[in-house]
């Protein structure tokens, strides 16, 4: 296995089917109520937050939990990062403490890159900038294998603001390293230029997703910030989700078995109203238990497993 | 004056046939035989004009932690340069007589290169106001490139002010060209690779507009524009155009835009972060061809020394830029080819011309200024940070095995690198 996982490209089909296949022995084994396996007992992983994110971190606890970890939650607020402590600086720290594992959330694309030079533990990527989320595509995956059998051959469309998101960059790694095939859907101000060559030759991008939907089995909508309209990346939430928002209408051209799903959290009203989030399409409720499921695999087989 | 007299045995002056230069009072002396001259074996040694760098940052007065005048000057003589224009962008800003001045002083107290302070063109670098341009050049300083570099100068009216007024004392606006508004939040190129890593991009048209829009308006008012470290083929190609419609401008290319692609950004170590940006491969390529041209007149460092706290860190709060004097040669050396007479005239004679410094750029010849450096070209050397003369340690060569090591540099007559060694 390999040591970190800093980005999705990091995991070959091979390692990549390894972690979906832990998680779902992992999964099982929870089902028959053993909450708590022995594995990394005596192991420490610590949870890095340099941005709020509750529900990653708090899925993240819970999954070193399960495995018997001690867990420290380092959060950027009330310590001493937010006074201005460098990463290097809290990375020996972190060194010092006997970390077997960081886990990293951080505003600045790379920086768990740069933790990974500097501490000997494992670092696994909770989401760095406006690069990368490698454990919300493996989840992601792990919920399409759930519901559509395979991942292998279907065709996921990636919607919204891909310029600014790491769980898109993830998924098309992870998913056409899976055998996917990927069109990424926006306005043509959110497509970051040259990302067919940046991420895959294979990667396919649409501007129009009215012509997308009926011929995908999963369509996967991104959280879009309104603020980017003042950045003038469209002109108004309202034309933005008359074109790339999922409403009712729109989902009524998805095939009979397509999903919908949302890494969250949503901007209802923006890219995804109500009625669709809360469809039996939707896999976000699922998708968030398949969280810890996988990033118990992940733990495990970084830190253990072998 | 300099009191010792050195005789340069068999030294190769820019390639052609061994022979020895006498250094005596400051200068080449017409003839090459003297009693109690110290002697320098040069078998193998190519000499050059000493180099002169058009872009230099000292960090002094303000980031001493950095870089000082001195510890700059100090790399610029190993580099083997004889002269560096100390860029403005400093704490105080180089904005007023009084920091020209200081600069300039420091300089001369160093004594291992000429420092050529190089003047803002706005106060505070904030785009806003004219400095005292005329104060600047009447200084003891006498200042001709004055550069808001760091920033660009954007506000197209204020640019064309300043083309305009400069001439009254055959000035230069160097142009730092980069349109603020394409690159707000920017961290590296805008290419394959930031899509990949997630970092803002800074599109080559940010640079091309400006230096299109500046060409432009040099030719309008008849002025000299000189265009600070040019970085994509875009570029190149706007300078071909208005060089061919006879518009005065001149042009600079960095060594490691000469060498290294964005692709190092993959890596999220900030030394190889620099504004502007790393490029492609088809850039450098590019850059390469319009350097041999001409197009692209010389080549300067963009010398940027940066404390460690400032680039081990996260990519993103990274300060820009990289070390480049101790390099230079060496890089310029691995593009160009050992072909002195465009070595010298791209770093040396024609930088030296631009800058007005007619003490420097001459061929170490009977009669000029003894203001030359000697190069083993033989000799391949491997980067060491810790070893750098620079107080920083951002060099983005590290652990690189280069060519051609400066064995001496002379200004005006007195030694200031022996034996690959500064002698203060
Ligand atoms: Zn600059």
């Amino acid at each position: 296995m390999i040591k970190h996982l800093l980005s999705a490209a990091d995991l070959d089909a091979q390692h990549a089917t390894l972690v979906l296949d832990t998680a779902a022995e992992l999964a099982a084994v929870s089902g028959r109520e053993v909450k708590k396996l022995p594995t990394l007992r005596g192991r420490t992983v610590v949870n890095l937050f340099y941005e709020d994110s509750t529900r990653t971190r708090i899925s993240f606890e819970a999954a070193a939990k399960r495995l018997s970890a001690d867990v420290i939650n380092f959060s950027a607020k009330g310590s001493s990062v937010s006074k201005g402590e460098s990463l290097k600086d809290t990375a020996l720290t972190l060194q010092a403490m006997g970390a077997d594992a960081v886990v990293v959330r951080h505003p600045a694309s790379g920086a768990p890159h740069r933790l990974a030079s500097w501490v000997d533990g494992s670092v696994v990527n909770a989401g760095d900038g406006t690069h990368e989320h490698p454990t919300q595509a493996l989840l992601d995956a792990y919920t399409m294998r759930s519901r559509l059998g395979r991942v292998a051959g279907l065709h996921v469309a990636i919607v919204g603001d891909v310029l600014h998101s790491r769980v898109a960059r993830s998924n098309v790694l992870l998913l056409t390293t899976l055998g996917a095939k990927v069109t990424v859907v926006g306005p043509p101000t959110l497509i970051p230029v040259d990302v067919g060559p940046a991420l895959s030759p294979d990667l396919r991008v649409s501007y129009d997703l009215d012509a997308v939907l009926p011929d995908v089995d999963v369509v996967m909508m991104l959280r879009v910030q309104r603020e980017r309209m003042n950045d003038s990346f469209f002109p108004s939430t309202r034309e933005y989700a008359r074109r790339y928002g999922l409403d009712a209408t729109r989902m009524r051209r998805l095939p009979e078995h397509a999903i919908v799903m949302h890494p969250g959290p949503m901007v209802r009203g923006m890219e995804i109203t109500p009625e669709v989030a809360d469809s039996a399409r939707s896999t976000i409720v699922e998708q968030v238990a398949n969280g810890v499921s996988v990033r118990m695999a992940v733990l495990y087989l970084l830190l253990g497993g072998k | 004056m300099s009191s010792t007299t050195y005789l340069i045995k068999g030294v190769s002056v820019l390639g052609a046939e061994p022979t020895d230069l006498l250094v005596r009072d400051g200068l080449i002396a017409p003839e090459s035989e003297a009693r109690g001259a110290q002697v320098i074996d040069a078998d193998g040694l190519v000499a050059l004009p000493g180099l002169v760098d058009l872009h230099t940052h000292l960090r002094e007065p303000g980031r001493e932690d950095a870089e000082t005048v001195e510890s700059g000057s100090r790399a610029a003589a190993l580099g083997g340069y004889t002269a560096v224009c100390a860029m403005a962008n400093t704490s105080p800003v180089a904005d007023t007589a009084g920091v020209v001045e200081q600069v300039w002083r420091l300089g001369r107290e160093a004594g291992l290169v000429d420092v050529q302070p190089i003047g803002a063109v706005t106060v505070g670098l904030a785009g806003q106001h004219l400095a005292e341009l005329g104060a600047m050049a009447t200084s003891a300083a006498k200042v001709r490139i004055f550069s808001d570099d760091g920033h660009c100068v954007s506000d197209p009216r204020l640019m064309r002010r300043a083309l305009e007024y400069v001439k009254a004392f055959d000035g230069v606006i160097a142009q730092h060209a980069e349109e603020p508004r394409l690159t707000e939040g920017a961290q590296m190129h805008e290419g394959e690779v930031s899509a990949r890593l997630g970092l803002t991009g800074w599109p080559a048209v940010a640079e091309e507009a400006i230096i299109a829009r500046d060409a432009l308006l040099a030719e309008h008012v008849g002025a000299r524009l000189h265009v600070c470290h040019v970085s994509t083929a875009g570029s190149v190609d706007v300078l071909r155009q208005a060089k061919a419609a006879g518009v005065r401008v001149t042009a600079e290319v960095t060594p490691h835009h000469l060498l290294l692609t964005d692709e190092r950004a993959t890596s999220y170590d900030p030394v190889f972060k620099v504004n502007p940006p790393l490029r492609t491969q088809n850039d450098v390529a590019a850059l390469r061809q319009a350097l041999a041209e001409g197009l692209i007149d010389i080549v300067a460092t963009d010398h940027a020394p940066h404390a460690v706290e400032d680039k081990e860190c996260e990519w993103g709060y990274a300060r820009p830029g990289m070390l480049g004097l101790e390099t230079a040669l060496s890089i310029v050396l691995d593009v160009l080819g050992p072909d002195w007479p465009l070595i010298a005239e791209r770093m040396s004679r024609t930088p030296a011309r631009i800058a007005g410094l007619t003490d420097h750029g001459h061929l170490p010849a009977a009669g000029a200024p003894a203001t030359f450096t000697l190069v083993d070209p033989a000799a391949r050397w491997q980067v060491d940070p810790t070893a750098s003369a620079s107080r920083s340690r951002n060099t983005p060569y590290a652990g690189m095995t280069l060519p051609g090591r400066v064995v001496a540099t002379f200004l005006r007559g007195e030694p200031t690198v022996l034996d690959g060694k500064a002698t203060k």
